[in-house]
């Protein structure tokens, strides 16, 4: 008997688990559906599914009224950037804040972590007239600062969480056996925190990938990324919604891959502090 | 060489005194266990002698050398932690090559001190296995092994054995001891099971609340214990500690007896057998006394009484401890 309410129970959840994840992926499935459909069958009422004309001109034509590449090129760049600074400066402030720890570093955590409450753009015009006075409008380099900036408090977060993770004593039992701090932290903390380093990159490297509002607000031409390549299909001569899908599958499919093979790694860290 | 003297070690967090001043001297080659209640102090004494935490106040030498402000690198100790505490990254050979690695040594020498180390410990099959793959046993040998090959002044050992199960316990603790015979190195060790402490220890130091309430062999601190706190502590079953009118009789406030210091059969003390546990080669008897409450005695296997049964106990005379209104033993 039990085993049988046992069994039901596993269906309903396992249904239950399907239907909420295919309503989450149904979006990037029409999109990609769509940028194979003529212009046409892409607004047709009722939508079709399945049965229309397949076709790969939306692609051929968006990539000949823009360079994909170039907004390739610069979405690695920013996203691969900031993440390289992101951990030049959180590893040193997560390590200090998680091996030795003042009275007030759980507040400052906190502060640091409350700074992604606040709407970005409410700071959008203080940080425009900074970057137009700095000369960092339409630059990559002024992407990855800002990104960086606005990706620190999580990856510090994320760093402290696997950091404090690591048993301290190991930390002091290397100092007893005469491990001098490069050597402890070049031996014993980095080889240890390496799957806490990946999954940061990895969510780092996603999050910026995927920003839109500053890299929209911020660039033109020059720097633009593939935010920027989405959006200028959603505008001036009126909404071509197959050429828009073409062009928002070029622009995630990247990042889709990337999270389809790191998933694993992904899924560890992020649970990394629930269950040991 | 392993002398270690503490002069006036103090230690506070923020305002608290978690060792307000410690004097003590071990010598070298000595097995000195500090033993205690959680939260003594006794793992902060010997973090304090690591190099670990740093002293508030007071001074330490180690082998004559002033050692109160080195770091713990350089103090020549060597430390088993309760955790083990391995490099779970590398394997058993890398982990007890890695002090040998920061010192700078040659990769023969390394290897050569390993093989050295996993023979005596009997790790020589398992050197390329990772630290996840070991049974507890084998992970604290690796600890061991790796404080070994330092060849150090002094073992500090805290709280090694209590991450096992009760029968790789007895068998850990009979091999410390046989590598303390072999190395004849200094060993300290922390502990709050007093049967570890009475087994491998020369010398046992009590610690209660960051005080040193005696220092002594561990028949001394059995046969004498020099207040109420060390009688309680060290013996087991517990010493009982009897006050009123009976402890008057005897002139103290306080009569300690230790339950295999009481015979069964006749005496001054008439009671009711209360719970009784028997082991075979012993029993242990609870008893109401009448006039001084649960009297535990510690009897012989063969000894056949059972709950409710009426029963007389004598003390022996000889054995018995006094103590005064502020708990220090009576001559």
């Amino acid at each position: 008997m039990a085993r049988h309410v046992t069994t039901q129970r596993r269906a309903i959840n396992s249904a239950a688990a399907w239907t909420v994840a295919l309503m989450l992926f149904f979006p990037i499935l029409w999109t990609v559906l769509t940028s194979f459909k003529p212009e046409a069958q892409a607004v047709a009422s009722p939508p079709i599914f399945l049965g229309f004309d397949w076709t790969l001109q939306n692609y051929v034509d968006v990539n000949e009224q823009r360079d994909y590449f170039r907004y390739f090129v610069n979405s690695v760049i920013i996203a691969l950037g900031s993440t390289a600074l992101g951990l030049v400066l959180a590893i040193p402030a997560a390590w200090s804040m998680a091996f030795v720890p003042g009275r007030k570093t759980k507040d400052l955590l906190m502060w640091m972590l409350s700074t992604k409450m606040m709407p970005a753009v409410g700071v959008l015009v203080p940080i425009y007239l900074l970057f137009k006075t700095l000369g960092l409008l339409d630059t990559r380099v002024g992407l990855v600062v800002v990104l960086t900036l606005m990706n620190l408090p999580i990856i510090v977060w994320m760093l402290y969480t696997y950091f404090k993770e690591i048993p301290g004593e190991i930390l002091e039992a290397a100092r007893m056996d005469g491990a001098t701090l490069k050597s402890e932290i070049l031996y014993v903390l980095t080889p240890m925190a390496v799957p806490g380093i990946a999954s940061t990159v990895l969510l780092n490297i996603i999050l910026a990938w995927n920003e839109a509002f500053w890299t929209i607000n911020l660039t033109v031409t020059d720097a633009a990324p593939l935010t920027k390549f989405i959006s200028g299909f959603s505008s001036p001569q009126g909404l071509f919604y197959a050429k828009l899908s073409a062009a928002s599958t070029m622009a995630i499919a990247p990042i889709l891959i990337m999270g389809w093979f790191s998933q694993k790694q992904l899924v560890r860290g992020l649970t990394f502090g629930a269950v040991k | 060489m392993g002398k270690i003297t503490l002069h006036q070690v103090r230690k506070s967090f923020g305002e608290v005194d978690v060792i307000p001043g410690i004097d003590l001297t071990i010598e070298d080659g000595e097995f000195v266990v500090f033993v205690g209640p959680s939260g003594c102090g006794k793992s902060t004494l010997l973090r304090l002698i690591a190099g670990l935490e740093d002293t508030t106040a007071g001074t330490m030498q180690i082998d004559g050398r002033e050692a109160t402000h080195l770091p713990p690198a350089q103090r020549g100790l060597a430390m088993v932690f309760q955790s083990y505490a391995l490099y779970p990254h590398m394997t058993v050979r890398k982990n007890i090559a890695f002090p040998l690695k920061m010192a700078g040594m040659t990769a023969a020498e390394q290897e050569a001190k390993v093989q050295h180390a996993a023979k005596i410990l009997n790790l020589t099959n398992y050197l390329d296995r990772r630290p996840g793959q070991l049974s507890g046993g084998q992970r604290q040998r690796v600890a061991i092994g790796r404080a070994i090959v330092r060849e150090p002044a002094a073992f500090l050992f805290d709280e090694p054995l209590s991450n096992l199960d009760a029968a790789l316990r007895v068998t850990m603790r009979q091999e410390i001891s046989e590598l303390h015979q072999s190395l004849k190195t200094t060993m300290i060790y922390v502990t709050h099971d007093q049967v570890e402490a009475m087994t491998m220890a020369d010398k046992i130091v009590v610690l209660n609340a960051g005080r040193v309430e005696q220092v002594g062999s561990p028949l001394d601190l059995y046969h004498s214990p020099r207040n109420l706190f060390v009688a309680g502590f060290i013996g087991s079953p517990k010493m009982n500690l009897i006050t009123g009118a009976e402890a008057a009789k005897y002139n103290c406030t306080t009569l300690g007896v230790r339950p295999e210091h009481i015979r069964v059969g006749e005496g001054p003390w008439q009671g009711v057998v209360g719970l009784s546990e028997h082991l075979g080669s012993d029993s242990f008897i609870k008893v109401e006394v009448d006039g001084i409450g649960t009297i535990n005695v510690r009897a012989s296997g063969e000894i056949g009484v059972h709950h409710g049964d009426p029963i007389k106990l004598s003390p022996d005379m000889d054995k018995l401890h006094r103590f005064d209104g502020e708990g220090l033993a009576l001559k």
